[in-house]
């Protein structure tokens, strides 16, 4: 059984992956057609709908106003959202630090140095 | 009560200031990481019970010889039509400051906490559109970015750990293993309520410079208990390397960075992830420390030191509540 979570992944997988926008219908018969679907299964257009909605809000996709039926894109590439999510791990702003504990924190210019340094020498 | 309420008062100004600039600046807790944690809550717990028992102790002084008849005459004068005469302007004030402030410590707590959850699961579904399943490792996912980047995301079963893969990309299989069990040492051991309690401290009390540095402290004393886990697997100079590798984000046999002097200026910090611009020296002090640690190791605090340490701690959470029932006792 698929999650929301695996079902948003896939509309955006085929999203990103797609130019041109989508409807859900088409959206649909392309998730029925994906190979190995991490899906796996037929859905019915107002499933896909609800998702696209979720996404909306999300502000991940967007649909085109004045087009009928409606017609969905992702807002930016995927590679976007992943630099905004790396920032966000990246960048230290003191209401974040309780978020996420990074392996090596930030590492300023003179300490990168001396990092080098020591795998260098040893 | 009176003298309740000094000693009270004298040991919230202790715990506020002298107590964790002293802490801070020695260097023993990087002997015994997890003692001085213990010493770290029992100071932020000790200093908030004891700066709000001051004020309560003092402000209900004038109603009653101990602290429960006092109570009791104060909640009488609350319900019923007792007259407050025998309370002056600074005792009100005393009693509301103290109920004012405890409000707002639990409250930032909360919304502290109401916020991270957001955050959180924000993170998380982004991550579960962007990231995929790491091919051999439960509970990890790895993301499609250049930057070599580790870290948590805490969230019970949900737990997961999360690599880049320019970090798989650097890294061999052991330090991966180093990185991997670091991490994973942080969810078992709970840090991220370490890290709340103390965020939470530091939005609490702004003005009050030593919260600053507790979190600080507290946030560099996760990573050695995490590190101290980590090399229970992996070897030391795995860890040292997987550590320097990441943290300079360059190879060392990258020759521009290595041995030409003139590079030393050419270098582009974003290419590296080396965001210093935004507070990053605090981590950079921090990752210098774990590094000299792990590279000229001491021996661990004696028993004695880390028993007397602790004992230091619990007579810090013992002592305000029992200097609040102590004139009770002695009367």
């Amino acid at each position: 059984m698929a999650t929301l979570g695996d079902l948003e992944r896939t509309v955006m997988d085929l999203l990103w992956a797609t130019p041109e926008a989508m409807t859900a219908n088409a959206l649909r018969d392309a998730i029925a057609e994906a190979p190995l679907g991490e899906v796996g299964r037929e859905l019915a257009v107002t499933t896909v709908l609800t998702v696209l909605s979720r996404l909306e809000k999300k502000g991940l996709v967007e649909r085109e106003r004045d087009s009928r039926p409606h017609r969905y894109t992702s807002v930016t590439s995927r590679e976007d959202h992943t630099a905004e999510l790396m920032h966000e791990v990246l960048v230290t702003a003191p209401d974040r630090e309780a978020v996420l504990a990074r392996f090596v924190g930030s590492v300023s210019e003179a300490e990168a140095k001396t990092l080098r340094k020591l795998l260098g020498g040893s | 009560m009176f003298w309740a309420s000094y000693l009270l008062a004298a040991l919230a100004i202790i715990l506020a200031w002298p107590a964790p600039i002293a802490l801070s600046r020695a260097s023993w807790p990087a002997r015994a990481p997890f003692t001085a944690m213990v010493l770290w809550q029992s100071i932020a717990l000790g200093g908030g019970l004891s700066m709000i028992g001051a004020m309560l102790v003092w402000g209900l002084e004038p109603l009653g010889d101990n602290l429960v008849s006092a109570s009791a005459g104060f909640l009488r004068i609350l319900v019923s039509d007792e007259p407050a005469a025998s309370l002056g302007v600074v005792h009100v004030f005393a009693i509301s400051a103290a109920t004012l402030l405890f409000g707002h410590l639990v409250s930032t707590l909360i919304l502290t906490f109401i916020r991270i959850r957001r955050q959180r699961s924000r993170h998380r579904d982004m991550l579960t559109l962007l990231s995929s399943p790491a091919a051999d490792q439960p509970a990890t996912l790895v993301i499609s970015h250049p930057v070599p980047v580790a870290y948590c995301l805490p969230g019970g079963a949900r737990s997961v750990t999360v690599m880049s893969d320019g970090l798989m990309d650097l890294l061999t299989r052991a330090e991966l293993d180093a990185v991997l069990t670091h991490e994973s040492a942080h969810l078992h051991q709970r840090h991220h309520l370490l890290l709340w309690a103390f965020a939470a401290w530091r939005s609490a009390l702004p003005w009050l410079p030593t919260s600053l540095l507790a979190q600080r402290a507290v946030s560099e004393l996760i990573e050695m208990l995490a590190d101290d886990e980590a090399l229970r697997h992996v070897d030391e100079p795995t860890l040292v390397r997987a550590i320097a590798i990441v943290g300079s984000g360059a190879l060392p046999d990258q020759p521009d960075t290595l041995n030409d002097p003139l590079a030393e200026d050419a270098g582009a910090p974003a290419a590296r992830g080396t965001t210093d611009v935004t507070g990053g020296t605090a981590d950079a002090r921090s990752t210098a420390h774990r590094l000299q640690r792990l590279l000229t190791p001491l021996p661990p605090l004696s028993r004695v030191q880390q028993g007397l340490a602790l004992s230091v701690a619990g007579l810090l959470l013992i002592v305000p509540p029992a200097l609040l029932v102590a004139p009770e006792l002695i009367g």
